[in-house]
């Protein structure tokens, strides 16, 4: 693991320009990234690394039940198989996170035990990414054991909260580039899976610590933002290409950088070679995972920057007077073609960096991004299209939903709720939570 | 390098089922896309709802082949309904947005454990094609000349659904040349002036979405009796991207649009993947490059560039009027 040294960290904080326009903006974010991810390491390196699994306690009033099995199946092949030791204790690692179905073989447990009621012996399982899943089985009679419906609400709504930041950092970008161009990119959510594979890269290809290589990915999102816009989106508006065209155009854009990523890296999941699996703090009721708080405070600091310097730098205050009436801020004296590709660069550097906060909590494959695509448009619908901060809202209605709602229905069907709870407010309130009472139509 | 056996494949493509649900599904979005302007990119989720209405009215509820048939129908117009409610109102990129969650929102629900016993789950439904089948007067052999040859099945759904995508042409030919479709047109151009002369342009949209929707449905029916089972995850979002890449290749806004438009996109698809891995065999393209396993993504990879060079070079397509393609956002 290299570490970055005292003298670098300190070399790269006298680096840090003051604060004045979004492109310096991204180079503070890089920085603050940084500093952030070396406290992460100094709190990790005690912790034992461990990955998915699912794990329980077969108790039969009291009484531990050993040597029992137990089956795991995924899409009806078995995945694994174990058996339960002295204390009664289970706990089978698996390769990955998904949809497990975990059965406990009835034939091995002791004379006169059983499961309490009829298909009590099969389990339907959610394993989510880094975590382990309690698999229950009730046997014999009074021996429930399961954790505070309340308890598991906030597990679930810190959970909720972490996924909408990352969310936000894709769909602050994604509205920012609606605000001031029309343009519904629909490949905003490839540059997340870009951001995500250009620190793969970084980290296990060329063997360098993910802190750095965080840092290079955000670069690298943000050279290949303003290249897109310089080669391709400008040359389009030059054209005068109408939004509808020139949002056809990002679907092609999507599917190209897509396949391009499946390509080069095949259609397996792959992990970072540090963070990838953390052994959860116990902060009182709630387990998570110390790189999941770090996560969460980088977003909340690299947002809060995006905020301040939206509303008090010069350039920010011209991206919104762009938002607001491009032709007014053009004839006002605004370099409008420097605005847009400043938003460009921004948006996709905050992609990337979401996309590797997104794939070291769920691993990066090729459809990373494009797994959550939805999920952006909902966060910036609900929050209102075109503003940061609605965005910003609106991406943790989406998180802390999607997460929270698993308490009523499976899992399997949390965006589902999501996409419902997007279309019954465009009902209700078309501009959105935070937008604008106008016409929309 | 065999050709002929490329040339076959392709040929074959051509007129076989992809291209007849492909156009199908096109000449909806035409209806919606093309001559009302309307921003449709959950197409699939008509096709999803036509082919599990008919897969569970036979296999879940027991009904006949027709019953479920107008089950089908009937779940894309209420689709159409439940879409075109909240979202006809507000701006175009609402509509597209909407549209594509609730075409994933099918695809999600279908494919739910909660509902294995309707739907089949994540492995779908298979048993419902007999009911059409069991009508076909043909007898057992092939049918056809040069490459386009199939067996009588086939040859049985070919007929219907050609068919059925040359009735719906005229019945969209007819539809758009009457006051109707001038008022469609006329929304496409400029809804508010459309309001202005006293029109009902949401009650006007409401109708596109649904017919559009109904031949979307038929498109369904063809996808899921072809394959004589229903995959839920058949009918996911690039299947709606598709059916724009051929309705844009053909020409918006024109009879003949998407069916040409799919026809020829099926060809190149399949002439593309045939002549990939024909190549490869012939070692024209090294291993390095590109073993047979990655056609499909090459495949991908080229789809997309030419939808993007398409729409940036030549926006009107084969057939299109580039005064017709007022493709701006509203």
């Amino acid at each position: 693991m290299i570490l970055p040294g005292p003298d670098q960290l300190a070399e790269a904080g006298a680096r840090r320009p003051p604060l004045r326009s979004p492109r310096q903006l991204a180079g503070g974010l890089v920085v603050l990234a940084a500093l952030a991810l070396a406290l992460l390491v100094g709190a990790a390196p005690a912790l034992a690394q461990t990955g998915e699994g699912v794990r329980g306690t077969l108790n039969n009033a009291g009484e531990r039940v050993a040597g029992a099995t137990i089956v795991v199946e995924q899409d009806g092949e078995e995945v694994a198989t174990a058996e339960s030791d002295d204390q009664g204790q289970f706990s089978i690692p698996l390769p990955a996170p998904g949809a497990y179905t975990v059965t406990l073989d009835l034939d091995s447990l002791p004379e006169g035990v059983s499961v309490r009621e009829d298909g009590g012996e099969v389990r339907e399982v959610t394993v989510r990414p880094g975590a382990v899943a309690p698999a229950l089985f009730i046997l014999g009679e009074g021996t429930r054991e399961t954790t505070g419906t309340a308890e598991r609400a906030l597990q679930l709504f810190v959970r909720g909260l972490q996924f909408g930041l990352v969310i936000a950092m894709g769909a602050i970008g994604l509205s920012l580039i609606f605000g001031t161009t029309g343009l519904t990119n629909f490949a905003h959510a490839e540059f997340l899976t870009g951001g995500a594979f250009a620190a793969y890269v970084f980290n296990v290809t060329l063997g360098m610590n993910l802190i750095p290589a965080t840092v290079l990915a955000v670069l690298v999102g943000a050279v290949f933002g303003g290249l897109l816009d310089r080669g391709l989106w400008r040359p389009l508006r030059r054209r005068g290409t109408g939004l509808i065209a020139a949002l056809v155009v990002s679907i092609g854009l999507a599917l190209v950088l897509r396949y391009l990523f499946l390509y080069f890296f095949g259609g397996s999941s792959r992990s970072y070679a540090q963070y990838a699996t953390q052994q959860p703090l116990n902060l009182g009721p709630i387990s998570i995972p110390p790189r999941d708080l770090v996560i969460m405070a980088l977003t909340v600091i690299v947002l809060t920057v995006v905020g301040i310097g939206l509303q008090r730098t010069r350039i920010g205050k011209a991206t919104r007077a762009v938002a607001d009436n491009p032709s007014l801020a053009a004839s006002s004296g605004i370099d409008v073609e420097r605005v847009i590709n400043v938003v460009w660069v921004v948006g996709t550097a905050l992609a990337a960096l979401g996309g590797v906060f997104l794939a070291l909590s769920q691993q990066v494959s090729y459809l990373l991004g494009f797994q959550i695509l939805l999920l952006l448009f909902a966060g910036v619908t609900l929050g209102g299209i075109g503003t940061a901060f609605g965005a910003l809202v609106g991406s943790l209605v989406i998180g802390v939903f999607t997460q929270m709602s698993t308490l009523v229905i499976p899992a399997e069907l949390q965006n589902v709720g999501a996409l419902l709870v997007l279309i019954v407010i465009l009902v209700v309130r078309p501009q959105g939570i935070l937008g604008r009472a106008e016409r929309v139509g | 390098m065999d050709f002929g056996v490329i040339f076959n494949n392709t040929g074959n493509a051509l007129l076989n089922a992809e291209a007849l649900y492909l156009a199908l599904a096109a000449i909806g979005l035409n209806v919606h896309f093309g001559y009302t302007g309307l921003l449709n990119f959950g197409q699939v989720g008509f096709l999803a709802v036509a082919a599990y209405g008919l897969g569970v009215g036979v296999t879940y509820l027991g009904l006949g082949f027709f019953p479920s048939i107008l089950l089908g129908l009937a779940l894309a117009v209420l689709l159409a309904l439940l879409l075109g409610i909240p979202t006809l109102r507000l701006r175009a990129d609402y509509l597209a947005i909407v549209t594509i969650a609730s075409s994933e929102v099918i695809r999600l629900v279908a494919r739910s454990a909660a509902l294995r016993d309707v739907t089949g789950g994540s492995s779908g439904l298979t048993g419902f094609a007999n009911g059409f089948y069991s009508m076909n007067p043909l007898s057992d052999g092939r049918y056809g000349f040069g490459p386009f040859v199939y067996n009588e099945n086939r040859a049985f759904l070919l007929l219907v659904g050609w068919t059925l995508v040359v009735l719906s042409s005229l019945l969209v030919f007819m539809l758009m040349r009457s006051p109707w479709g001038r008022v469609l047109k006329a929304i496409r151009e400029d809804e508010d002036a459309v309001r202005s002369l006293g029109k009902n342009v949401v009650g006007y949209k409401m109708q596109s979405l649904v017919l559009g929707g109904v031949l979307g449905a038929l498109g369904g029916f063809v996808f899921a009796i072809a394959n004589s089972s229903i995959q839920p995850d058949n009918y996911g979002t690039l299947l709606t991207f598709y059916a724009y890449t051929a309705l844009i290749l053909g020409g918006t806004a024109r009879i003949f649009g998407p069916v040409v438009g799919s026809i020829v996109f099926i060809g190149l698809f399949v002439f593309l993947e045939n002549f990939l891995v024909q190549a490869i065999r012939a070692g024209f393209i090294p291993e390095t490059i590109m073993n047979s396993n990655q056609v499909g993504i090459v495949r991908g990879i080229l789809v997309g560039a030419g939808l993007m060079l398409l729409m940036i070079y030549r926006p009107q397509g084969i057939f299109g009027d580039k005064k017709e393609l007022a493709l701006d956002a509203r």
